[in-house]
């Protein structure tokens, strides 16, 4: 017979088994500090293990006498046994379970930040306790397999008094989420606000931050008489350019694509497609090698038409085409699925009302394509303000807030403070276009799905309108070709404009290999150690995120929650953060205890996974809100459970999003640099901070080279995944079941 | 083959409602109902769109908690047990077939959760594609089936499970007119024969009429009548059920006395016997069935005095419209051939225990 209610709701609690026995293996076991190494190497069994003080668990930690503050938490993780042997049903289960993770959890908080490495943190803490002998530093595994503990033991206590229909996995999910945002995104954030505002004697003060705030290399408006302007003014008009001027030619190629006759609409799409596996900050390079002071065009219009070689191409105009080159094909991705979206009967219907393809195109497509254009507006707005490669490499004096920020921390001068407020300023310019988008839609529906089965077909774009846009298609085309001819040729000439040879000293600078005689192989190239770091951080992050982003995506589109705009609001926060907040942030929080972990490898794949994990929440959201929800309701009145629902039912229908958000961020922490660049050391170096570094040595030839290697690594691994996720055969789709028997 | 069910289990709501949104303002879908369902019947959720139907089985399934009220099967109260955790399987008006999964993987989904050997997933569920005659048809997809084949899947999959309770949302909706009857006896035939208890929701009253043990009329989130389909017809307790079960001319009469059981009730000088039915001496609604007014010569005693207005020839019987100082009467007449044209003057009586008064 069926496996009815009497397990589920009697008194057999295998998840909290399962997650107590994990806190009493962080508790017991495993060390509770972070160790050198990574845990699995196992190195710290060998280092004094258990009673050294740097790899000892909590447990012996506490009963050696010192660190007596860890030994709380033992009360919170033996609590939860005595709601063992009551049912869910029990009042008194739920209470001791939320008793105990919420205490546990908040004990394991304030005492990781009350104590630091100099004792007590706070001074009001010194003079109410007296002096503390002791002092610890970053929390590693223990803490952190105890911290999951509390937190999941809390989450089944709301479970069991019936929040979201007392689902487990859900409700679980959803406090897993909450904290790891909380952690990775606002706390960060939330610290940077705070040091924006410290002094140099470490106290708090508004007027420093008025003082950094109104300073004249950030608002200032020289450039209108000749001068230099404030680097806020530059970026804001430099990024509200790019997002016109992507979002239109993006437009014009998803036009082209969707509604012409065009032939070529596969190779367009492939060269709309490179740009995202380059690195931003190449084609920053690749015009220098065109219009820079000996760039191939310069010499030509100098030799041609006589025009002694300027320095046009830094600053402004520079920076203006390298990031409309790199960032349209991002604006054509958005814009592609409106386009195909909009209802072709919705379209058909307008012209059987007696409009032409002209007023339905105005009247009709265009309104229904707002949201698109907002959102390509948008991402356009925050990639050019986030972007750091290009005004690095092409903005010569004019300066922007990214690349100030950068200075302000690795500079001469090390200004935390002035960095935190630059990126305060840079935040609240991109939340405020996010706030913008937000209003300009409204609460108007633009829904265009309609579920039916919609056999109609696009009309095509009106003569008026199909030459102009054949037209930009057409330049970018040319140009984007160009671009990347130079860059593979570039990578082969000796030193461009001075030695034009073709050589292949640059890859071989970069990846030679030597065979010893015994056959080892050595990787004695130049770029190894960075690009091995690159595909290894790629390789772990890029699961990850499609996992937190498709799992947050399924909590948003079919679960009902208390708080759940908030919630909504809080994983999209990253999406409008600039990479270069994150960086800046990260290191102002995380270089300390309790999350001790700039420099190592953790902190790069933890940016890299909320710097992308909005794109796999918006992948899932999409494809599964057209998946009917009675899929799911129909699968849970048969027996399963949200999970194994989420397992069996909604997984294999969503690979084409799996794929989308693991190719994404694959390919974001492969080329990614504006948030990276920060948090690099000298163990994980990444490979688009090692280029950018060679560029600043002037060393082009090998820049380009890896570059180009990098391009070609990322064009394999997509394929790879590809195979790997696969497809979910569902036949031939009837969107309507037809009637006949 | 399936057995018979022995864990058929009764449903009922003690004043259960249920309020979607914000419990002050939010819209009242189901509002203080109270219904029992015996096990072993097939009971019908009747009533117009966006009366509350699917949201009462939804709450039967556990796919909606209710805002107040109790939810019982059997003698447990599931009133906080989820979907999951209910024995109840529901068949959705889409169907909701897994589309990456074969017929019978969708047929064994459920058995997989519920603890069955490997081997014996494999029976039940080739029994259950058996019992809706879909053997063979194991290893198609779904998208591979025509619309009645998916209804038929989709109701093995609910039936394998053998659950306390199985329901139905429109299950007919997306077939057609023809299809629609052949399906609903074939699922009130495996429901008598398995002995399940099935509630089903329907707007169609024909539909309704036809399968159901007993109907719960539903209307503005309340249960408007509950009763046989022979109840609901022969004796709609207010206007809103006699409209909708079948069609009804709803007249405005007068109730001249009322001795014991029979109420002397007036129209227009027509007189006519009924129980009261709760009502008192004074103006009444009178209801009467299309197919129980008799047409009879002009100046019949004790009679309406009519004339047709309208004729309508719809092959195996005639529609009338008759006016008469009484109200406008809509008529069927099975004669065919009565010379009846527009124009023509006419007598109108009703048949015996056809015209009931409706509680007010
Ligand atoms: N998820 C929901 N949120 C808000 N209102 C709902 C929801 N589901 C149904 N309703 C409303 O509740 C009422 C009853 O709906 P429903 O039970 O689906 O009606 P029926 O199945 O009888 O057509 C309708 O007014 C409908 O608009
Ligand atoms: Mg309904």
């Amino acid at each position: 017979m069926r496996a009815i209610a009497e397990t589920k709701s009697g008194s057999a609690h295998p998840t909290l088994i399962l997650w107590l026995i994990i806190g009493w293996a962080g508790f017991f076991v495993f060390p509770w500090y972070g160790v050198e190494d990574s845990v699995f190497t196992f190195g710290w069994l060998f280092e004094g293990y258990p009673l050294d003080d740097d790899v000892a668990p909590v447990f012996f930690q506490g009963i050696s006498g010192q660190k007596g503050w860890l030994l709380p938490h033992l009360i919170f993780l033996i609590g939860p046994i005595f709601a063992l042997n009551r049912p869910r049903s029990d009042p008194l289960h739920a209470k001791i379970l939320i008793i105990c993770g919420a205490l546990g959890f908040g004990w394991l908080i304030a005492q990781g930040f009350s104590i630091g490495i100099r004792g007590w943190n706070f001074g009001w803490q010194e003079s109410l306790f007296g002096p503390l002998g002791d002092r610890q530093f970053g929390m590693g595994t223990g803490a952190m397999l105890v911290a999951s503990a509390f937190l999941f033991i809390l989450t089944q206590g709301i479970a069991a008094r019936g929040a979201v229909n007392g689902d487990i996995f859900v409700v679980g999910a959803i406090g897993f989420v909450i904290t790891i945002v909380a952690i990775f995104v606002f706390y960060p954030i939330f610290n940077m606000l705070t040091s924006a505002f410290v002094t140099q004697d470490n106290s708090y003060s508004i007027s420093v931050f008025f003082e950094k705030f109104t300073d004249r290399r950030l608002w200032g408006l020289g450039c209108l008489q000749g001068g230099r302007c404030g680097a806020a003014w530059n970026s804001l008009v430099l990024a509200i350019l790019v997002g016109m001027i992507t979002t239109v030619l993006g437009l014009a190629f998803a036009l082209v694509v969707t509604r012409t006759g065009f032939r070529f609409k596969r190779g367009l799409r492939a060269l709309t497609v490179l740009p995202i596996i380059t690195p931003p900050f190449v084609i920053g390079l690749a015009i220098i090698l065109l219009f820079g002071l000996s760039g191939n065009v310069t010499r030509f219009v100098a030799d041609t038409i006589g025009i002694a070689p300027t320095r046009w191409v830094y600053g402004m105009p520079g920076v203006l085409i390298a990031q409309v080159l790199a960032f349209t094909p991002i604006a054509f991705l958005v814009l592609i699925g409106v386009v195909e979206g909009v209802s072709p009967s919705m379209e058909e219907a307008a012209q059987t009302l007696r409009a032409n393809r002209w007023e339905t195109f105005r009247t009709v497509s265009l309104p229904l394509m707002r949201p698109g254009l907002a959102n390509a507006f948008l991402l356009g707005f925050i990639e050019s303000m986030a972007d750091f490669g290009n005004p690095l490499v092409l903005g010569g004096n004019f300066d922007v807030l990214s690349t100030e920020i950068f200075f302000a921390i690795v500079g001469a001068q090390y200004d935390q403070g002035r960095a935190a407020v630059l990126a305060l300023v840079l935040l609240a310019f991109t939340l405020g276009a996010f706030w913008a988008q937000r209003f300009w839609l409204g609460k108007k529906s633009y829904t265009t799905m309609t579920g039916k089965g919609d056999s109609g077909v696009h009309p095509l774009l009106p003569k008026g309108l199909a030459i102009p846009v054949y037209l930009v298609v057409g330049i970018w085309t040319i140009f984007t070709i160009t671009i990347y001819t130079m860059i593979i040729y570039g990578s082969f000439v000796e030193l461009w404009g001075v030695k034009n040879t073709l050589t292949f000293k640059h890859y071989i600078t970069a990846f030679s290999i030597d065979f010893t005689q015994e056959g080892v192989r050595k990787y004695t190239g130049s770029a190894w150690d960075s690009f091995w770091t690159t595909l290894q951080i790629a390789a772990i992050s890029a699961p990850l995120t499609a996992a937190v982003g498709l799992v947050t995506a399924y909590l948003l589109t079919r679960q009902n929650f208390a708080g759940k705009n908030s919630f909504e609001f809080g994983t999209m926060l990253s999406f409008a953060i600039p990479g270069t907040v994150i960086g800046v942030s990260y290191i102002l929080a995380f270089n300390v205890p309790p999350l001790e972990i700039t420099g190592t490898g953790v902190i790069l794949v933890v940016s890299f996974i909320f710097r992308n994990m909005p794109v796999g929440v918006r992948a899932g959201i999409a494809s599964m809100s057209q998946l009917d929800k009675s899929l799911d309701e129909s699968s849970l009145t048969l027996g399963a459970n949200s999970w194994q629902t989420f397992l069996n039912v909604i997984l294999p229908l969503l690979k084409p999003a799996i794929l989308a958000a693991l190719v994404y961020s694959f390919v974001r922490a492969m080329t990614a640099i504006s948030a990276v660049i920060f948090l690099v050391s000298a163990e994980y170096n990444m490979a688009t901070s090692y280029i950018i570094g060679r560029v600043e040595n002037n060393d082009y030839g090998l820049a380009i080279a890896y570059s180009t290697s990098l391009i070609i690594v990322m064009l394999a691994a997509v394929g790879l995944l590809q195979l790997l996720v696969g497809r979910t055969n569902i036949g031939r789709r009837h969107s309507q079941p037809s009637s006949k028997n | 083959m399936l057995n018979k069910n022995s864990k058929a289990a009764s449903v009922s709501f003690h004043n259960v409602s249920k309020v979607y949104g914000n419990p002050t303002t939010g819209v009242r879908a189901v509002d203080d109902v109270s219904i029992n369902i015996e096990a072993g019947t097939l009971v019908t959720l009747l009533g117009p769109s966006g009366c509350g139907k699917t949201t009462t089985l939804r709450m039967i399934a556990g796919l909606e908690m209710p805002t107040s009220g109790k939810v019982m099967i059997g003698d447990m109260d599931v009133t906080n047990l989820p979907a999951t955790d209910r024995d109840v399987s529901m068949v959705f008006q889409s169907y909701a077939l897994f589309p990456h999964m074969s017929v019978l993987e969708n047929v064994s989904y459920g058995l997989k959760f519920s603890g069955f050997k490997k081997s014996e997933i494999q029976d039940r569920a080739l029994a259950g594609l058996n019992l809706v005659g879909l053997d063979g048809y194991g290893d198609r997809l779904p998208s591979e089936l025509s619309g009645g084949q998916q209804q038929r899947v989709a109701v093995a999959r609910a039936l394998v499970l053998e659950p306390q309770v199985l329901l139905f949302d429109e299950p007919l909706s997306n077939l057609d007119a023809k299809l629609r009857r052949r399906v609903r006896e074939e699922i009130r035939e495996i429901q008598q024969n398995l002995g399940l208890t099935v509630v089903y929701v329907t707007h169609d009253q024909e539909e309704a009429l036809a399968v159901s043990d007993r109907i719960i009329v539903m209307n503005n989130a309340v249960i408007a009548q509950d009763g046989t389909p022979r109840d609901l017809y022969d004796a709609p307790a207010n206007r809103f059920v006699a409209d909708f079960i079948g069609e009804a001319n709803i007249l405005d009469c007068q109730i001249v006395s009322i001795e014991g059981n029979q109420a002397l009730v007036e129209l227009d000088g027509y007189n006519v016997r009924l129980p009261p039915r709760d009502n008192q001496v004074g103006p009444a609604l009178l209801g009467v069935r299309p197919n129980r007014i008799v047409i009879g010569k002009p100046g019949a005693a004790n009679s309406l005095a009519g004339e047709v207005v309208r004729v309508t020839y719809v092959g195996n019987h005639l529609e009338l419209t008759i006016k008469t100082n009484a109200g406008e009467l809509f008529a069927t007449s099975d004669d065919v051939d009565a010379p009846l044209e527009s124009g023509t003057k006419v007598s109108v009586t009703f048949a015996k225990n056809a015209p009931v008064l409706l509680k007010n």
